[in-house]
């Protein structure tokens, strides 16, 4: 699987179909995808690298932890993230990195208030040779 | 997405039931608010789902509502009304009120006719744009201590007010006066605390909005005269919420509430339904810290409406005396709140959320300030940016509703469509032509907002009145417009 994520219609809100050779790539191509709805990601290099530690009962809300994580670090630190490394993963653990930049010389940049990530009919499943997950953000 | 094909039974003109036995788990019956066509239209997405989805809540009572704005959300369908019987192990919903804690309108009047407002509407337009701050990560005028912050959200507009940004009068015409009693500072996160910070009078983006509106149409002189409003006269009208610090609290209490559900051993059909019993600990945290995010949503509107004055005046090189700037009201549309109700002849303390719904209190409702006892309560009801707003006023026979009404015209095209819909366009062209001046802060949000991404608000308005559910007052017309 290629592609990394694509949007679906949801009336109020925006929808999201995330795919992942793997869970880890899944977690990663999900991070991506909420950065790159509320932000220009293309070309950001550098410059800031944060590290991720979080754990949740199941993969379903690790992963909205994950999501919601990120999102509060870009609010309260003002990073924006472009690319991420899931270096751990198991049902309740994600161990993880993020590069990112500064909101402040990237503000023309920034696209969508993303709200929250919710957890409306959440479920990672197993295609025969990856994984997709279908997430609503409240913007 | 393949239309929802479960039953839609017509009660009259204007409701539709979704019986108990549709789904196993179904509480009490879904009831929709909408008219022959629009129902059509409901089907398209998986808002009436939702519908049976909160009937499934425990302790809620009568039926799970849903107003004719209703759309496709995520837990509760946007337009939803639910309420639960707290003596009965009634629930508490953080989702059933939504990320955006008191999202809300308030309307404000004017002296200003539309002959004077016209040739001085673009220094307005650009002057409310510049003075006001909005979109993504915008900053506040505002700067608080963290101990000031934790006065403001038990103090909401008064706290604005006290502090130079208002008058006294205008807590009268706010719902719960701008700060509703009962809010726990402490059980508002770290984490909201700082998502919050220099965010209060801030307008936020996307569908947030400043609007200048001429008054095109009178349906009630009466209660029109008692609201202080005649036709051709210019009104301001103000759409926001809690900003990050109400996202916040219902990100923290979503999740916390999952563990809820097997603790007090509840079943719902979605995670993000997730709920506990109102007087239980758990309940109480999520009250108290959605009750701190509400005063400060009444805060951030007051602090809005307050610049907003400033820059009227300026433009306008009028008084406040002249300008006649009162607040005719503030409602919230996104809360859930404590009411006392009468069900199978016994009064009963409810808890009722109302997600993407407004309260819609009825005439010599104690809680209504003494110039509108007659009147009924303001209802603000905003349309698209190119049509019309309404203000309508609350009804007797709205008990049924939990004197709740619509709170505007609800989406019909997902963002994605809107702007695949617009490309090529310029939205803002297209308003101009029309007379409408708009301007954005976001890229897509114009977009996003068209017009045409609404359900026609008269169509709306036509259910709740047809319904009687509420009344007409007044019709307004947008003039210019500031979005997020």
């Amino acid at each position: 699987m290629e592609k990394r994520y694509e949007q679906f219609s949801h009336t109020a809100d925006i929808g999201v179909r995330v795919f992942g050779n793997t869970l880890k790539e899944l977690f990663e191509n999900a991070a991506f995808a909420m950065f790159d709805i509320l932000a220009d990601l293309d070309g950001l290099k550098g410059e800031i690298t944060q590290d991720f530690e979080l754990t949740a009962p199941n993969y379903e809300e690790l992963l909205i932890s994950w999501l919601d994580e990120l999102l509060y670090n870009f609010y309260s630190k003002k990073i924006i993230f472009y690319r991420f490394e899931v270096l751990e993963l198991s049902e309740d653990m994600v161990r993880a990195r993020a590069f990112g930049r500064s909101v402040s010389e990237n503000r023309n940049r920034l696209k969508t208030e993303i709200k929250a990530a919710t957890y409306y009919n959440l479920k990672i499943i197993k295609r025969d040779d990856y994984y997709e997950v279908d997430i609503i953000f409240d913007v | 997405m393949p239309d929802w094909t479960g039953p839609l039974e017509r009660i009259d003109e204007y409701r539709w039931r979704i019986p108990r036995s549709y789904m196993t788990g179904m509480r009490v019956d879904g009831v929709i608010y909408a008219d022959e066509k629009m129902i059509g239209d409901v089907r398209h997405d998986r808002a009436a789902q939702q519908v049976a989805d909160v009937a499934s809540l425990p302790g809620i009572v009568k039926h799970s509502l849903a107003m004719p704005d209703i759309h496709w959300g995520y837990g509760f369908p946007i337009g939803g009304v639910a309420a639960t019987d707290i003596e009965a192990g009634g629930v508490i919903s953080p989702g059933g009120v939504g990320f955006d804690i008191n999202c809300g309108v308030r309307l404000v009047r004017t002296n200003l006719k539309e002959t004077e407002l016209k040739p001085k509407l673009r220094d307005l337009v650009y002057a409310l744009y510049n003075e006001i701050p909005a979109g993504v990560g915008s900053k506040g005028d505002i700067k608080v201590t963290e101990k000031e912050e934790r006065k403001l959200l038990v103090e909401g507009s008064k706290w604005v007010v006290d502090h130079g940004y208002g008058r006294q009068e205008d807590l009268e015409y706010t719902e719960e006066r701008g700060a509703i009693a009962g809010a726990l500072p402490d059980r508002v996160s770290d984490r909201a605390y700082e998502r919050g910070k220099h965010q209060s009078g801030t307008l936020g983006s996307g569908n947030h909005f400043l609007e200048v509106q001429v008054i095109d149409e009178i349906y009630d002189g009466e209660a029109a005269a008692a609201f202080g409003l005649g036709a051709g006269q210019v009104v301001l009208m103000l759409h926001s919420g809690s900003r990050g610090l109400g996202y916040q609290v219902c990100d923290d209490y979503s999740k916390s509430f999952i563990r809820c559900l097997a603790k007090y051993d509840i079943d719902v059909p979605d995670r993000q339904l997730a709920c506990a019993p109102v007087n239980s600990e758990e309940g109480k945290a999520y009250l108290g810290a959605m009750k701190s995010a509400a005063n400060y949503a009444w805060a951030n509107r007051q602090c809005l409406m307050h610049l907003a004055r400033g820059v009227f005046e300026k433009v306008f090189g009028m008084s406040p005396g002249d300008l006649g700037m009162d607040l005719i009201y503030d409602v919230a549309h996104n809360i859930a709140k404590i009411e006392k109700y009468n069900v199978d002849g016994k009064e009963k303390l409810l808890c009722v959320h109302r997600k993407g719904a407004t309260r819609a209190f009825p005439p010599y409702h104690p809680d209504l300030p003494e110039k509108y006892k007659k009147t009924g309560q303001p209802v603000i009801i905003p349309g698209d940016m190119g049509r019309s707003s309404y203000l309508l006023a609350g009804t007797k026979e709205a008990e049924e509703t939990f004197f709740s009404t619509c709170h505007g015209a609800g989406r019909r095209l997902s963002r994605t469509a809107a702007i695949k819909a617009c490309r090529g366009r310029s939205i803002a062209g297209e308003l101009e032509k029309k007379g409408i001046l708009v301007m954005s802060s976001g890229r897509e949000t114009l977009a996003e907002e068209a017009p045409e991404a609404y359900k026609d608000v008269n169509e709306v308005v036509d259910v709740v009145t047809g319904a009687g559910i509420s009344k007409r007052v007044c019709r307004m017309k947008p003039l210019g417009v500031i979005k997020g």
